[in-house]
């Protein structure tokens, strides 16, 4: 909550939703619920809740943004063949234990 | 695309189809799956049946779902649900869950009808008792509240953004906890308001609650409660209600969000003390 969308745009913001809306899509991945683990951006070193990101949900796939920095920390594409997880913008990634 | 994806209920209709076209996995059934504790289990689809439609506003309502495999939700968790059509196209969105963890068996889901949305307009216009949906969850750990967490609790909510807030004062209740609550709802008009009279009887019934209406659009006659936007003022009024160190839930637009949370934190909360979710008219 501490991040500002004032580096979007109005139909960027109109559209901004947060992590929330993607945990289905991340726990089907990860096979655990996601928002509330913590990730850090690689841009910024922003560690926070998943659910904090900001998300935008309408595209072909999905983005993750860092609430602080608004870079990218995570992406993810489904295709009818495959499913595509860039995940370069998290320096890591927190699951909860087996 | 409410032509596309009308065919999935029709098949639904027909008791021997109860799986969707497109492959759809029938989930939560396997042996491996019933051996996983319930925090580990991955989520599935499973097929729901709509068992019960509300009206709530002219453009709200509560839709109820039957669920085969019911997991005890969170309040403020929710459901994803799923549209497959003849040709295997998905629609999927995320709606908040409105109901008491306590009902077991079943969820109700409330929905906004968003004119251009191509899954809330199938549930307002096409989908009737009896038709089988794909739902999966609860999903969500960061918004929610449970009893044991206490409070005070200080619930701010934009239009539908209150149904995860429902959930947290209908389990409150339902739970017998008196943590002091105040609610800070926002809503167009009167007839905007979403379970106006449930939240006066549990108001009358709780001096430990604190609903605070205000209406942005329009007020009828006679009306006491605000009339602007949820401001600095009517946060710090919430809070002398409350006490110090509320827990804070915020769920509405973005724009409503932003500028509670910033209120609050200008109002001296600490920014790990708001959590809030932020919903979208567009594509719902």
């Amino acid at each position: 909550m501490r991040g500002s969308t004032d580096q979007f745009d109005d139909r960027a913001r109109e559209t901004m939703l947060d992590g929330n809306a993607a945990a289905g899509v991340l726990s089907d991945i990860f096979g655990a619920d996601m928002t509330a683990e913590t990730a850090q951006c690689t841009h910024c070193g922003n560690v926070a809740a998943m659910g904090t990101t900001h998300a935008w949900m309408e595209g072909p796939g999905i983005v993750l943004r860092c609430s602080i920095c608004a870079e990218v920390v995570i992406r993810v594409v489904e295709t009818p063949e495959a499913r595509y997880i860039d995940a370069r913008g998290a320096a890591y990634l927190r699951l909860p234990p087996r | 695309m409410i032509e596309r994806l009308r065919s999935l209920v029709q098949s639904g209709r027909e008791p021997a189809a109860g799986t969707p076209r497109g492959g759809a996995p029938r989930a939560e059934a396997t042996p491996a799956a019933a051996q996983t504790p319930p925090a580990r289990r991955p989520l599935g689809w499973q097929i729901a049946t709509v068992t019960d439609i509300s009206r709530e506003t002219s453009n709200v309502s509560s839709f109820t779902f039957a669920l085969p495999v019911f997991q005890p939700h969170l309040a403020g968790q929710h459901y994803d649900l799923r549209l497959t059509a003849e040709d295997g196209y998905q629609a999927q969105r995320s709606y908040s869950i409105a109901s008491e963890p306590m009902r077991t068996g079943e969820v109700v889901l409330t929905v906004e009808r968003i004119p251009d949305g191509e899954v809330s307009t199938y549930l307002h216009d096409v989908v009737v008792p009896g038709d089988l949906v794909e739902l999966r969850g609860p999903i969500g750990g960061y918004f929610v509240w449970e009893a044991a967490l206490g409070g005070p609790l200080l619930l701010i909510a934009g239009g539908s953004g209150v149904v995860p807030l429902m959930s947290m004062l209908r389990q409150r209740a339902g739970a017998g906890s008196h943590v002091p609550t105040a609610l800070v709802y926002s809503s167009r008009t009167r007839e905007d308001v979403i379970a106006f009279e449930e939240l006066e009887m549990l108001a009358q019934n709780d001096p430990s609650l604190w609903v605070l209406h205000t209406l942005t659009r329009s007020q009828p006659t006679a009306w006491t409660g605000y009339a602007r936007r949820i401001d600095r003022e009517m946060l710090a009024e919430a809070l002398g209600f409350l006490g110090t160190g509320p827990q804070v839930f915020i769920c509405g637009p973005t724009l409503l969000v932003e500028s509670a949370a910033e209120a609050l934190v200008g109002l001296g909360l600490a920014p790990g003390q708001v959590k809030t979710e932020r919903f979208g008219p567009t594509g719902a």
